[in-house]
């Protein structure tokens, strides 16, 4: 292969708590639909922020909760964000969230609206705001090892070009990356279905094994509870099923490549878990892609390959998806959303190995700056995932 | 050059991955494990993307691709024939 993995390095942002980040946000972010209003605010008087409203955080309780919290503060914790402003309706929420992310060292100040209305707190949380952006604006990247990356990774509107391009590729690169101790992670539960025992082979052990049929199990409960059909439009999509995809066991063949050929499942993460050490992980979530990403995000993840059939146009507003696509009919018609065009390995004239070591490359440029597809294109989807209703 | 892709020599289906496949045309197949190509004509336009049989299907047999079960057929379907959710259904769900 020609790149040199084993010496490579890229250039990133370490932060207090030793990880590293290849961006340098200055949040401010919402513990609940009210304070979206005023985080937007924020981030127009003070340029060099970005805030990201999501509809819930209200009267939610109990394992939805919990969820709600994890996945706000691993948003704020992971290492492509500087510092944080948390604006909630109230102080208490507020604090909750503020405190879980300030547990990495990181910059991080809370605003409560109760009491104080949205304009005084739009004043204040911007003078915060403002001395973040001062301050992250002198930070400067370093040189790391690779090992220091995490890489995530879930596919989207795809069709049968992804198991036979997009998806073999990620798992080439997973291959490559997981040889050399980077920290990866894949889910999509229900898409595993038809295939999920060859992913309870590829387990490490009988304990990592029987955690990852039990998450299988829970979510096709959760399938068998609600559904009125065979899911079809829904998994597969419609746009799966106008890409040639046919049924959920052909779509979950196709997903399953991108853990390529050698990695082993290493652990299991419940959505937005933090791994505990490098390797594959198995993290149980949702198949809609900004559900899974903002997942993949929360659990601290700092680059993201999503492999695309019919042109998913995701983005997360604080993890880089690096885009690629092996339908040339796709990369004709969409070219400003595809990073890594791959459309070659059907026409035999690239192989896997050199399509693995193409998007790897676009991994290093990614890492050190170059900015995708889907953030010169303002792709900021950040969606939290439900358990159940609020109260 | 290459009309459809197919994973594995036991499978029963190939991949269209060129734009404008018609009804009567001789198509190339790779098989991708084994390094293989094959002939094919093909019975209906196939868009790019969709299946075609490389191997006769009788109603309710098992559709391979990978290697693996795919879901069952709901009726008949002849070499270089269109594979899709009109006549090939899931076993799960």
């Amino acid at each position: 292969m020609s790149i040199d993995l084993k010496n490579a390095s890229f250039h990133g942002y370490k932060r207090e708590n030793g990880r590293i980040g290849v961006r340098n946000h200055v949040l401010v972010l919402p513990v609940d639909d009210l304070s979206n209003a005023a985080c937007e605010a924020v981030a127009n008087n003070i340029k060099g922020t970005l805030a990201i409203p999501h509809p819930y955080g209200r009267l939610q309780f109990g394992a939805d909760l919990e969820l709600h919290f994890k996945t706000l503060i691993g948003t704020g914790s992971n290492p492509n964000v500087a510092a944080v402003v948390v604006i909630g309706i109230e102080d208490g929420w507020a604090k909750r969230v503020a405190d879980g992310i300030a547990a990495t060292g990181k910059p991080v100040s809370f605003f409560g609206i109760e009491g104080h209305g949205d304009m005084e707190t739009i004043r204040r949380a911007s003078k915060a705001a403002k001395d973040y952006v001062h301050w992250a604006s002198e930070l400067r990247r370093e040189e790391r090892p690779l090992k220091d990356l995490w890489v995530s990774t879930k596919c989207g509107e795809s069709d049968t070009t992804s198991g036979i391009g997009a998806n073999p590729c990620v798992g080439n690169a997973f291959d490559k990356l997981y040889a050399h101790g980077v920290t990866l992670v894949f889910g999509e539960t229900t898409e595993l279905t038809g295939g999920e025992q060859l992913v309870a082979a590829r387990c490490r052990t009988p304990a990592v094994r029987d955690k990852f049929m039990f998450m299988f199990n829970r979510y096709q409960e959760v399938i068998d509870r609600h559904k009125t059909s065979d899911l079809m439009d829904s998994q597969p999509t419609k746009g799966n099923i106008a890409g040639g995809l046919t049924t959920i066991e052909e779509k979950a063949l196709g997903n399953i490549q991108k853990i390529g050929k050698k990695c082993m499942v290493d652990g299991v993460l419940d959505k937005a878990e933090v791994p505990s050490g490098p390797g594959l992980w198995f993290m149980d979530s949702s198949s809609a892609a900004a559900e899974m990403v903002t997942l993949c995000a929360a659990s601290g993840y700092a680059l993201h390959f999503f492999p695309t059939g019919q042109g998913n146009v995701i983005g997360n507003p604080i993890l880089p998806v690096i885009k690629l696509c092996a339908n040339p009919r796709t990369v004709r018609l969409m070219p400003e959303h595809i990073d890594v065009d791959v459309s070659g390995i059907t026409r035999k004239e690239i192989n896997m190995d050199q399509a693995g070591d193409k998007l790897l490359e676009m991994m290093f440029r990614t890492a050190n700056g170059r900015l995708t597809a889907a953030e010169a294109l303002g792709h900021r989807e950040f969606v939290l995932t439900r358990l159940y209703e609020s109260a | 050059m290459i009309h459809f892709v197919v994973h594995d020599e036991n499978d029963s289906v190939g991949v269209v991955v060129v734009e404008g496949v018609k009804s009567g045309q001789e198509l190339t197949g790779w098989i991708m494990d084994q390094d293989k190509e094959i002939k094919v004509h093909a019975k209906n336009d196939i868009p790019i993307g969709h299946k075609l049989a490389i191997r006769e299907l009788k109603n309710s047999d098992t559709v391979i691709k990978y290697g693996v079960d795919i879901g069952r057929t709901i009726a008949p379907i002849k070499v270089g024939e269109h594979a899709h959710v009109h006549n090939i259904r899931t076993k799960r769900w």
